[in-house]
């Protein structure tokens, strides 16, 4: 199959030979030349570029960037502002936002300088996964740095506005990465999410007070919008899934790894084929997890039914295999699953599907926060069942209890967890049955006592 | 100086001013800089023990339970001493198609970790390795992943842990 070439915006320079991660090989490549130009524009302007530019969140929910800003009514808002970029890349499969802050940090850095003084904020901390040790260090030395040269700082290259941004970091725990549990963590607590709404950090973040939270990549997508404009940058991708994405594969290709394109580029196919080396020692396409495995899985034999407007503006819905679906927000949002955080999990038609799911199903048992009784229970009892399913003691109701459990989860919870913990084990169950069928033990094993009905 | 850093004599001043300038980057609240502080101390004496938590909850003018409450929340704080060299192994999906279970395994075996010292997490009886298992590490395209103390490893092989396993055991002399 043929290989499409990369676009690479936001990893432009990440993997170039020689490319570094101080200052003055970024100012060598041009770098914080955007800076100067978003501080001669008014704030409002900028952020009116950014809606133009039709960006969506890269941290999974996909939420239009400017309409966020936007909730920020600056003429009323009284309190101060702060900006937190959301480093807490925990989706597993994902592994994009890494890249930037091991070999980019300044163009996050500046970036994020550019967002802060959209939203006038004065104040940012960058929330960064415990794990990336490493990259914390990278990110406060390249911190340092700007805050030698005057890019952050008290009034900054002359233009009478004043910023710090510090590094924040998180220690282990999944549920940072959602973005009320990461200010509660910021504040010194247990990352418990808040309640969307009233809690909305745009209304009540941090410290009760107006609160941008964005993603690395989204902010590294920002310095990009005011250079070349909302409009130009809205032409890259397609109408309403613009710009660019890294799409992470990982699984059972032979060349896994990160991939940027424009949105809407390529297909699953071409990348997984094309790009990516097709399947490990010759064997057939099984399933796909498109988002970070909180995304429903899908499955390759299968066709899905996708809405698909035409040029005189009608939608028609077309038949589509799995590897000719592109990838964008919309059209893997049509197939019932997300394009979520970019982790694209393949797997191989040697994969026994109720181990992949047990071992999901572990990891969500593992990091839920405990707040919600669907979720802190929910997600333990489907890890048991899974587990005693693996031991070979399944049973042949197993796949309807599962499916029970999880559909009591989701949508009775403070956060997007539920979802993320059931959205697997549904997908998983109703497009594998006969998997879990099959492990069903032949012979009724046990006695099933029913409750008595009152 | 308060009371309990006259207890704690190992408080070198340099320490002292690594938590002041901590504190000082959370100008609006203090309580903020608890769980950098924890970082900052286990850092420093591998663990967190019940006197960091008061020192720590004393510094910030916070109930220890505040402190207490989040150390005990974050996988990452330890609460007793562990291996001199830590094995974190990757078990979420990728790696584990890439052979994570089969890894932890052999790493387990190979340097004798086999008593378990807390839940899933196993030493050598010499105290110097520790294993365990841990989330995914963001680094899915490299799998198998692992951590040995803070250090990233990726594309883990058998072989790898074999070479590596000597050097470190030499280091310890
Ligand atoms: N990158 C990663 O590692 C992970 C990503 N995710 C993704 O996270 C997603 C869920 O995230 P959530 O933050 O719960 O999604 P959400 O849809 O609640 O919010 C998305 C963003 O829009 C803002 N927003 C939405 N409506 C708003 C309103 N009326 N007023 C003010 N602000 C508003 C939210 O504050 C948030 O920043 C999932 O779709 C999943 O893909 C999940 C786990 C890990
Ligand atoms: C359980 C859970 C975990 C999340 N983890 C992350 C994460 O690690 N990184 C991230 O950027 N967003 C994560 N999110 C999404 C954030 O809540 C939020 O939507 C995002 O940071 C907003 O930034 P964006 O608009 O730039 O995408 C998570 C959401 C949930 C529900
Ligand atoms: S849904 Fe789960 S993770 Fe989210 S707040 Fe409730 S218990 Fe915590
Ligand atoms: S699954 Fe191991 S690093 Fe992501």
């Amino acid at each position: 199959m043929s290989f499409k070439p990369e676009y690479r915006l936001i990893l432009k320079y990440a993997d170039e030979p020689g490319y570094t991660v101080d200052i003055d090989c970024y100012l060598r490549h041009g770098g914080y030349q955007v800076l100067k130009k978003a501080l001669t524009l008014d704030p409002a302007f900028i952020v009116q570029e950014v809606k133009k530019s039709g960006l969506r969140g890269r941290g999974g929910a996909g939420f239009p960037t400017g309409v966020k800003w936007g909730f920020i009514n600056h003429e009323k808002n009284t309190k101060p502002v702060y900006l937190l970029c959301n480093a807490d890349e925990s989706e597993p499969g994902t592994f994009k936002d890494r890249q930037i802050i091991y070999k980019d940090p300044h163009q996050l850095i500046e970036g994020m300088i550019i967002s802060a003084y959209a939203n006038r904020a004065h104040l940012g901390y960058i929330y960064i996964r415990g794990e990336f040790a490493k990259g914390a260090k990278i990110l406060e030395q390249a911190l340092a740095e700007a805050r030698e040269r005057n890019f952050l700082g008290k009034n900054i290259l002359g233009s009478g506005y004043d910023l710090e941004i510090y590094v924040f970091r998180g220690a282990g725990a999944y549920i940072c990465g959602e973005e009320t549990g990461l200010i509660e963590s910021l504040e010194g607590k247990r990352a418990y999410p808040r309640i969307k709404p009233p809690y909305f950090p745009a209304v009540l973040g941090l410290y009760m007070c107006p609160t941008i939270v964005n993603n690395v990549e989204t902010l590294c997508h920002v310095k990009h919008i005011v250079d070349m404009g909302g409009e130009a940058f809205a032409k890259i991708g397609t109408p309403n899934n613009t710009g660019t994405r890294i799409w992470c594969v990982s699984g059972d290709v032979n060349r896994p790894g990160y991939y940027e394109y424009p949105c809407g580029a390529i297909t699953f196919g071409e990348l997984i084929y094309g790009v990516c080396g097709g399947i490990r020692n010759g064997n057939k396409l099984k399933a796909v997890i498109p988002g970070g495995s909180s995304a429903k899985v899908l499955r390759a034999d299968i066709k899905y039914k996708i809405p698909r407007k035409k040029a005189d503006g009608s939608t028609e819905i077309v038949e589509m295999g799995l590897e000719d679906i592109p990838l964008d927000f919309d059209t893997v949002a049509a197939t019932g699953s997300m394009s979520g955080s970019g982790g694209i999990i393949v797997m191989d038609d040697t994969r026994d599907m109720v181990e992949c799911l047990r071992n999901i199903a572990e990891f969500y048992a593992h990091e839920s926060c405990g707040q919600c009784t669907p979720c802190r229970e929910g997600s333990l009892w489907m890890k048991k069942i899974l587990d005693r399913i693996c031991r070979g003691n399944g049973r042949k109701e197993d796949s309807k209890l599962l499916l029970d459990v999880a559909n009591h989860i989701a949508g009775r919870t403070i956060c997007a967890f539920g979802e993320a913990c059931s959205w697997p084990v549904q997908s998983f169950v109703e497009l594998f049955e006969e998997e879990f069928v099959a492990k069903a033990k032949k012979e009724d094993s046990m006695e099933i006592l029913e409750p008595v009905e009152r | 100086m308060n009371t309990v850093e006259k207890e704690l004599p190992q408080l070198d001043q340099e320490f002292i001013d690594e938590v002041n300038k901590i504190i000082s980057q959370y100008p609006v609240s203090k309580r903020s800089a608890s769980l950098p502080l924890l970082h900052l101390w286990q850092e420093h004496f591998g663990y967190v023990s019940k006197e960091a938590v008061e020192w720590i909850a004393q510094k910030l003018e916070l109930e220890p339970i505040a402190v207490e409450e989040i150390a005990t929340f974050y996988p990452m704080i330890r609460h007793r001493p562990l291996g001199k060299y830590q094995f974190k192994v990757c078990r979420t999906l990728s790696c584990a198609l890439a052979g994570s279970y089969q890894l932890f395994e052999h790493i387990k075996k190979s340097c004798n970790a086999c008593n378990e010292v807390d839940h899933n997490i196993y030493q050598s009886s010499d105290g110097q390795f520790s294993v365990e298992f841990v989330e995914c590490l963001a680094a899915c395209g490299n799998a198998p992943v692992m951590m040995i103390n803070e250090e990233e490893w990726m594309n883990v092989t058998k072989d790898k842990i074999n070479e590596i396993l000597p050097e470190l055991s030499k280091k310890q002399n």
